[in-house]
């Protein structure tokens, strides 16, 4: 038996959670700025997000992508008497999505260095430092593990985990208030993750109705076993109840990603939560609902997938554009960034059902693109607002002149995130909208809108804040620190190198999404000019 | 030599990146890197023009494939270069008149502490521009074409600490992005049709598909190119670009990235020459913008958005020629030349003219500068004179093949079209005579600027001169030269092809009547502005003049029903947001669970509780349907 890859890149960051949530709190904090413990901690769970970075970067090794649909398979009997197995594996999509999740957390650790800093004076809580941390690398371990579950029984236990730990990074740990009342923003926090938890269990629980029925059906969860008896023609499902099932773990999905018109928590939860966990939210734990899409729902009701796409390309058309301008609508700049992921959410599904190999690479790739656009704005914005203690954008104005770095990596942010060519968002956007128009030429024209809208709200956002002259309140604002710089260059360097050579991306994503395509038996259109001959 | 083409380049981008990764040590000798990075990309045009002259005219078109970019399925966009006549041209214009405008910021932008960061756009314009000129595919283009849309955006908002530079160049940028989803769906419908989106195999094959499909590609292709050009309906943002400083305005706004409609449609020449009706818009649309850009530039006061009005015209002279096929491909990019060095020229003088006037814009301020600044005042009259298509400059030669080749048309819309260009010419010299006069002749009418300080004209440095006086070169010799034996005609008609159109009217003719209508619109103008003295504020003025002054009405009908429209728009969806789609949802969810008591009190506390119940009911759920199960 072979060395658990895909179990110990999961334990890795479960493990570092236990033991940063295990460094003990200092007892005097007489010297210094914090607490001795909490600085061990901050480094213990920055090592373990870089180790388990390399135990991923491993698996990106080990994985061939010409090769098997899913790799360094594990499989062990869990609870036979309900057909529960502990089954993982990896495709090309979920590879890349587990390099592109380790890849973050070490950011966003580093992001969130001193997000919990003010909370330590705080006597009535337990150890804030060490819990926000651990959260994070918990939330790590069950996101991967999501990615890499075949079994759906497995899966949807992953997938409903990781709300508790999000749960409490959402409620717990807001921004430093400046000037608001401490015990209002309390309130707003504790409802945005009520929100968060009582949506995302909602469709847990419609999930978990379908996940029990499909079992009733197929005798199993696993993928395998599934896509076997689909292949051997001994499953069967009625096409109605393809349908209920399909719907039910759609539902659970669209919550996540989130569609509209459910995506009214996300502008709450990443409004209410600190820069860093807003990044985790949607650029790492949304992403599991559009993965799912594309592994469950297409996987395993490949028919009723066919017969819901009409309604869900017009809903991911309306994400698009209704995001957008939404966006454009804010004064919050978080929740500026939230209704823009929404938009991009609306891409990456229309990608998804447009049901061709453009479409789905591309969603797939707009999936990392995203991520990493969205952590580069997020981020960046997250440095501006601890530097102001305000997320209006209205108390800012003329940052270009007083920080130049921190101004300039903004806007290369805002640029990523309209998906300007040159930078890796281009290639996923301008790729799902080929995709859609080859199969659906108007919905891919009238996606070209988000074009403009993209490129209206960025520019909107990078001006307010940015140029202009110079606010007294932002006179004396510090430029960039080292360690903001160390989060930003490289996320910014990785923008630009697939923006320039995404090969070795597509080269890994494209075998699975000719698995899945193969799933729904769909093939690319023809060019007229072939199609002809 | 072929693998010298990514050098081009590369140069300009590998300066862009040193000088913004560079910091501040780099302030003192940024300039001189930045122009280096420029002169070195010129170098190389220049090495690779003489060996291109070396090969027989349809043995020229170079390839240089780098790297496969996006492999997906049947889509493959690579990174690979194609240097043809029509590329050289573009790439010696781009990197020559570029390299000049480098030199001439030096001077210009000699007390900007932010010196450093205005030649790290420029020469990120560089790179982007040659990039768009030289790719061999659409969406390698689209890269470029992005690219100087965004060095654009930089540039006209470098002064950004100024609100209205700002918003001119967001601006900019959105208005350009609607003209780039016309490039998104032409691109799109490039590889549903043909499965490519590459030079090569489109252009050679569009035989092969229904001339729906090409018009429509055709059209698309011209939207982009009216936003990238600055031609109705999409011209708004030209004006408000002059916020950038000079220099920009030369190069960008004038010489070069604002042309790149005009190779769009050149380049794409096999599909629009397939797509008759596409041609027609084309003409129309630049038929009307040269009428409407002359119109907005005789109203204008502030020396650049007369001349931006005027580039705005000049651009519709090139599109109306690249609309009419392949009797006007090869003068549209012999005037787009012609018109790049004496614009440029105009531009850098007008800058000059600043420099001297405290900054001063507004032509009503000038007067008699002529005697102040000498070498100023030849090159832009030499511009000035190109321009307007006086006989033996630059401007005559290339306008008046327009003109003629307008009539070849043919039948009523021949007529039009050159009645049109005609008037266009009349206009030309009107508005470029107002503002020689303004500024260089009559009483000098300067005044104190806000802080009280007396302006003091005085000549530029001979890093602003120097590139002014090459600029005059161009703008007397070229167009006579690209004449001479027809060789400019011989050097593009292997790959934009070229017909000899035949006029109702002979060459004669139309050259004469070229001269009437010049002749005209001087004398008009001197009647105005030479005879009698210029009032500093400026007179009420007809009704026409005052909708030009006001660029006929098109950013109030922006303003009123584009942004005030919008901004209702998204104050409505963030209100039904908030509370429908919000409200219906949550509603729903607590109909449903027959919670809508529980959650009203989500703030008060009880959150906690309800979740973890939540929580323990799915588990329960999950233990009883297993147990279930197991039963």
């Amino acid at each position: 038996m072979s060395f658990p890859l895909l179990t110990a890149t999961a334990a890795l960051p479960a493990i570092g959670a236990i033991v940063t949530a295990a460094v003990p709190a200092a007892r005097s904090r007489s010297d210094g700025d914090g607490p001795r413990g909490s600085g061990t901690a901050k480094v213990v769970a920055l090592l373990f997000s870089v180790a388990t970075f390399v135990l991923a970067m491993t698996v990106l090794v080990r994985f061939e992508p010409g090769g098997a649909r899913y790799q360094l398979t594990e499989s062990y009997d869990w609870i036979p008497a309900f057909g529960v197995r502990y089954e993982l594996g990896v495709d090309g999509i979920g590879v890349a999505l587990i390099a592109l999740t380790a890849l973050l957390i070490p950011f966003v650790i580093l992001a969130g260095w001193r997000d919990a800093d003010h909370l330590e004076n705080s006597s009535r809580r337990w150890r804030p430092t060490q819990g926000f941390f651990a959260l994070i690398l918990m939330v790590e371990a069950m996101v991967i593990l999501s990615f890499e579950a075949t079994d759906v029984f497995l899966f949807y236990l992953f997938f409903e985990a990781m709300l508790i730990p999000m749960y409490f990074l959402i409620g717990g740990f807001g921004d430093r208030a400046s000037g608001t009342d401490e015990a209002q923003a309390a309130t707003q926090r504790s409802y945005a993750a009520v929100k968060f938890l009582l949506y995302n269990l909602a469709g847990g629980l419609i999930m978990l109705a379908a996940v029990i029925g499909l079992y009733s059906v197929a005798g199993t969860f696993s993928l395998s076993e599934i896509a076997q008896a689909r292949a051997d023609g001994t499953l069967e499902m009625a096409a109605s109840t393809e349908k209920w099932l399909f719907l039910g773990f759609f539902f659970a999905f669209a919550i996540k990603a989130p569609l509209w018109p459910l995506h009214t928590w996300l502008p709450n939860a990443m409004g209410e939560a600190t820069a860093p966990v807003a990044v985790l939210i949607t650029a790492v734990v949304d992403k599991v609902g559009t993965f799912a899409m594309l592994r469950f729902c297409l996987g395993l009701f490949p028919e009723a997938s066919k017969w819901a796409t009409p309604v869900v390309l017009v809903l991911a058309l309306v994400s698009i554009i209704y995001g957008a301008l939404l966006a454009v609508g804010q004064r919050d700049i978080k929740r500026l960034v939230a209704y823009a992921s929404i938009s991009h959410f609306g891409f990456i599904i229309l990608g998804i059902f447009a049901m061709t190999s453009q479409g789905q690479s591309g969603a797939t790739l707009y999936m990392v693109n995203h991520g990493l656009s969205t952590a580069a704005l997020m981020l960046v914005a997250g440095f501006l607002i601890s530097r102001r203690g305000s997320r209006l954008i209205a108390d800012y104005g003329g940052v270009q002149k007083v920080a130049p770095v921190l101004a300039g990596t903004f806007l290369v942010g805002s640029l990523a995130t309209l998906s300007l060519p040159g930078l890796a968002p281009f290639v996923s956007e301008f790729l799902v909208l080929v995709g859609t128009f080859t199969r659906y030429p108007v919905i891919g024209i009238i996606a070209t809108v988000g074009i403009v809208l993209g490129a209206l709200y960025t520019l909107v956002l990078y001006q307010r804040t940015m140029t202009g002259p110079v606010k007294p309140s932002v006179a004396k604002m510090p430029d960039l620190k080292v360690r903001e710089l160390a989060v930003i260059g490289p996320l910014i360097a990785l923008l630009l190198f697939l923006g320039v050579y995404p090969k070795p991306l597509t080269e890994l994503v494209d075998p699975a999404v000719g698995h899945t395509l193969s799933d729904v038996q769909q093939k690319d259109p023809k060019p007229d000019v072939e199609a002809a001959k | 030599m072929e693998n010298l083409i990514a050098l081009l380049v590369a140069a300009p981008l590998l300066g862009a990146a040193v000088l913004l990764l560079g910091g501040r040590r780099l302030d003192r000798a940024g300039h001189l890197l930045g122009t280096v990075m420029a002169a070195a990309s010129f170098g190389l045009a220049v090495v690779l023009f003489t060996d291109m002259l070396g090969r027989a005219g349809d043995d020229r078109s170079l390839h240089q494939h780098l790297f496969s970019w996006i492999p997906v399925g049947g889509f493959q966009a690579d990174v690979a270069f194609q240097l043809d006549q029509l590329s050289m041209t573009f790439v010696l214009l781009i990197t020559g008149v570029g390299t000049l405008i480098h030199v001439y910021s030096i001077g210009y932008m000699e007390h900007d502490e932010r010196r450093r960061r205005f030649f790290a756009y420029l020469n990120l314009f560089l790179a982007a521009m040659l990039l768009l000129v030289l790719a061999d595919n659409y969406l390698l283009l689209y890269v470029g074409w992005e690219g100087v849309g965004v060095a654009s955006y930089l540039l006209i908002g470098f002064w950004q600490h100024k609100p209205s530079a700002a918003t001119a160049a967001k601006k900019a940028f959105l208005v350009n992005r609607v003209g780039d989803v016309g490039l998104s769906i032409a691109i799109m419908l490039m590889f549903t049709t043909f499965g490519t989106f590459a030079f090569g195999p489109v252009l050679t094959s569009t035989g092969e598909t229904s001339e729906g499909k090409l018009t429509a590609i055709a059209l698309m292709l011209l939207l982009a190119a009216c936003g990238k050009s600055a031609q109705v309906p999409l011209q708004s943002w030209l004006g408000d670009a002059m916020e950038g400083p000079t220099p920009v305005s030369a190069l960008i706004h004038a010489a070069t990235m604002v042309t790149a409609g005009v190779y769009l449609i050149t380049r794409s020449g096999a599909i629009f020459n397939a797509a008759p009706d596409a041609q027609t818009v084309v003409v129309v649309v630049g038929a009307v913008t040269l009428l409407f850009g002359a119109i907005v530039g005789c109203a204008k006061d502030d020396i650049k958005k007369a001349l931006a009005g005027s580039t705005m015209s000049q651009i519709g002279y090139m599109v109306l020629a690249a609309g009419l096929g392949p009797i006007g491909y090869v003068f549209a990019i012999m005037h787009l030349v012609t018109h790049g060095f004496f614009k440029a020229g105009l531009f850098l003088g007008a800058g000059s003219v600043m420099h001297g006037m405290n900054d001063e814009v507004d032509m009503r301020k000038y007067g008699g500068l002529r005697k102040y600044m000498p070498v100023t005042f030849v090159t832009f009259g030499l511009g000035y004179l190109a321009i307007i298509g006086f006989p033996g400059l630059s401007g005559f030669w290339s306008k008046d093949k327009i003109i003629e080749a307008a009539f070849a048309k043919g039948g009523a819309e021949g007529w039009i079209l050159g009645a049109v260009t005609l008037l266009g010419a009349a206009l030309t010299a009107y508005y470029m005579t107002r503002v020689m006069l303004m500024t260089f002749f009559g009483e000098k009418r300067w005044q104190p600027d806000a802080e009280g300080n007396e302006p003091h004209p005085h000549e530029s440095p001979k890093s602003m001169t120097i590139p002014m006086i090459v600029l005059a070169f161009g703008s007397v010799f070229a167009g006579g030269l690209f004449s001479l034996g027809d060789s400019f005609i011989k050097w593009l008609e292997p790959v934009t092809a070229f017909e000899h159109g035949h006029s109702p009217l002979s060459a004669a003719v139309v050259t004469s009547a070229t001269v009437v209508v010049l002749l005209i619109g001087v004398g008009l103008a001197w009647l105005q502005y030479g005879r009698k003295p210029v009032p500093v504020v400026a007179p009420r003025g007809s009704l026409l003049t005052r909708a030009a002054r006001r660029d006929l009405g098109q950013d109030d009908f922006n303003h009123v029903v584009l942004v005030r429209g919008g901004e209702h728009l998204t104050r409505s969806l963030v209100y039904v947001d908030h509370t429908l789609v919000d409200g219906v949802v949550n509603g729903t969810a607590a109909s449903v669970g027959g919670l809508s008591g529980r959650l009203r009190k989500l703030q008060t506390g009880y959150a906690r509780t309800y979740a973890v119940s939540m929580f323990g009911g799915t588990a329960v759920l999950i233990a009883a349907t297993l147990l279930m199960r197991a039963v």
